[in-house]
């Protein structure tokens, strides 16, 4: 069989799982050291987890991330998914389509910093006439969507792509309206990817830290800010457990997704088979 | 009015535009006020200068071209020649040991079922959807003193005896690596699985050579994947700045560091800033259309 890799490659993949995991782990492990330095290890404990739910800090800034995660996703996830209807429908012109293309790519191929010194640049300016733009929640949302509303287009877009036109016009000539057509044809087939989009969108939202950086105000601390913040003080180990109470909701946000669309994936499997036995 | 068929409905090409601007306009008019104006403001504000305790003075000159390239009243200095220069290096070495690691990894998953190497794939994007932050400074505590990477390494006599792998260039390039390994295995995978082993086989029967095979059989085919994969290791990795603040200690700087300081450091010179905003839109923008002479067209 050609598909039967060599041993050396083999062992790169592998020490490349590695790099990837051994970081985590490591956090993991030192969420339950009784060592307070956390260079050997002094017992297990869970002292660090209940220490963290007392602190306020971390408090207010989970509330600040999930607040900004939520608010951001909303809009996001609204905006860019009829953004990416217009684009995908519209019989536009080259140049049109063009531009179209040059502004959602720009935050996926730019470098976060240079969004972020736009947007910090950007709402100096819009300060000298409102006070609105100071930095806080509403600074950190506007430029959550915004490099949130891209990642939204791209996968709806690809989505639509992918359905094609045959089945909007097969319904058309079964004398849907055209709302009709889109309602209950094409947007059942593109809330999966409505919802991936934002998933993507919220998990992006929840690990930014570059952009937050640049644009948050004192009040508004999220749990990036506030990890990055305590780095520099000097390390408490509940950075640890918080560290991996994030990580296993991440892990476990993915494995909820994935669950669902695989369950969603196998219903339609069954309606289908179900249907061509009536037939 | 000349009519048309769109989506099987008699309509006017006209009508079809308008409805679609109606759909398109809230989304575009947030990038266009939120994004594309930021950056246009952002290569105006590259030309003023620095004014009294950091603001900016509307003055447009070249100043910052070169400052950029290091001449200032003292005269000329290398400083930021070498920062850009250190910050390209770090970027191709980190985007080829990104390939090196993810061609092997991307086969290795695409050598499972079908089902299993959609699990691996998961498994390798999950690190990255945890927070930067967290896995830079897992780095930090594995390659302290007294953790066995550095024991290791001092034992085998690659660092002294009183020192560690953090902070230093090998503690950044472990943090780049690991944090843009997911982004570069993503695009190689894509092209694995749309691999024709049929083209390999070929070779095969016409007796090429295992790595004659390997060139002109697989990576040729790969071409597009490896590209995206580039793209997508490269310009990330130059805008970077916080792997190398927090991995590579004080005097690790690179361009992103330097923005930084513009903006909140102690330098406080936001149009410099912007200048060095726009050495990274001018290689973003350089690496996209190396990718799309290249025929790239999607990054997943």
């Amino acid at each position: 069989m050609s598909r039967r890799l060599p041993l050396y490659a083999r062992i790169i993949a592998y020490f490349g799982m590695l790099l990837l995991y051994v970081p985590l782990l490591m956090v993991l492990i030192q969420s339950f050291n009784a060592n307070k330095h956390g260079q050997t290890w002094g017992g297990f404990t869970f002292d660090w987890y209940l220490k963290l739910f007392d602190n306020t800090l971390v408090q207010s800034a989970t509330l600040n991330t999930i607040i900004l995660a939520v608010t951001s996703t909303l809009i996001s996830t609204l905006l860019g998914t009829l953004l990416a209807i217009g684009i995908h429908r519209t019989p536009w012109g080259k140049k049109t389509q063009a531009f179209f293309d040059m502004s959602i790519n720009i935050p996926v191929v730019t470098p976060d910093i240079l969004m972020a010194i736009a947007l910090v640049s950007v709402f100096a300016l819009f300060r000298s006439f409102t006070s609105v733009f100071d930095p806080g929640m509403l600074t950190l949302t506007i430029a959550h969507v915004t490099f949130e509303i891209s990642f939204v287009v791209l996968v709806v877009l690809s989505r639509l792509s992918g359905i094609g036109r045959d089945q909007i016009e097969a319904a058309r000539d079964l004398y849907a309206s055209t709302a009709g057509a889109w309602f209950r044809v094409i947007v059942p087939q593109l809330s999966t990817a409505i919802v991936a989009g934002a998933l993507l969108a919220f998990t992006l939202s929840l690990d930014d830290f570059i952009i937050s950086f640049f644009v948050s105000g004192p009040k508004s601390t999220t749990l990036p800010l506030y990890i990055y913040g305590s780095l520099k003080r000097g390390i408490s180990p509940q950075i640890h457990a918080l560290s991996t109470l994030i990580f296993a909701l991440t892990l476990l946000a993915m494995l909820a997704s994935t669950l669902w669309s695989n369950r969603k994936k196998r219903n339609e499997k069954r309606r289908r088979t179900k249907n061509s036995a009536v037939i | 009015m000349q009519t048309e068929v769109f989506e099987g409905k008699l309509t006017t090409r006209k009508h079809m535009r308008h409805v679609g601007l109606a759909l398109t306009s809230p989304g575009m008019l947030w990038l266009l006020v939120f994004l594309l104006l930021p950056t246009l403001f952002l290569v105006v504000m590259a030309f003023a200068q620095r004014g009294s305790y950091g603001t900016i003075d509307w003055t447009f000159s070249l100043d910052n071209i070169k400052k950029l390239l290091g001449f200032s009243s003292f005269g000329w200095s290398a400083d930021n020649l070498v920062i850009i220069w250190r910050s390209l290096k770090i970027a191709v070495i980190t985007t080829v040991l990104c390939l090196l690691i993810g061609l092997p990894m991307a086969f290795w998953i695409g050598a499972h079922k079908k089902r299993t190497s959609t699990l691996l794939l998961a498994l390798v994007m999950v690190p990255s959807c945890t927070n930067l932050v967290i896995r830079t400074y897992a780095w930090m505590l594995l390659l302290g003193a007294q953790m066995p990477p550095s024991w290791l390494a001092r034992t085998l006599g690659i660092i002294g005896e009183m020192e560690s792998l953090y902070p230093g260039t090998f503690a950044v390039y472990i943090g780049m690596v690991s944090c843009m390994l997911p982004f570069a295995v993503l695009p190689l995978y894509t092209s694995v699985e749309r691999l024709d082993w049929g083209i390999v086989e070929a070779a095969r029967d016409l007796y090429a050579k295992p790595l004659r095979t390997f060139y002109h059989g697989i990576l040729s085919q790969m071409m597009p994947g490896i590209v995206a994969s580039v793209v997508l290791t490269l310009v990330p990795t130059l805008g970077m700045y916080v792997i190398s603040d927090l991995l590579g200690g004080a005097k690790f700087i690179l361009i992103g560091n330097l923005i930084q300081q513009q903006f909140f450091g102690t330098a406080l010179d936001w149009p410099f800033g912007a200048m060095l905003g726009i050495v990274l839109i001018v290689s973003s923008v350089l690496s996209l259309v190396v990718f799309k002479k290249t025929g790239g067209k999607s990054f997943v």
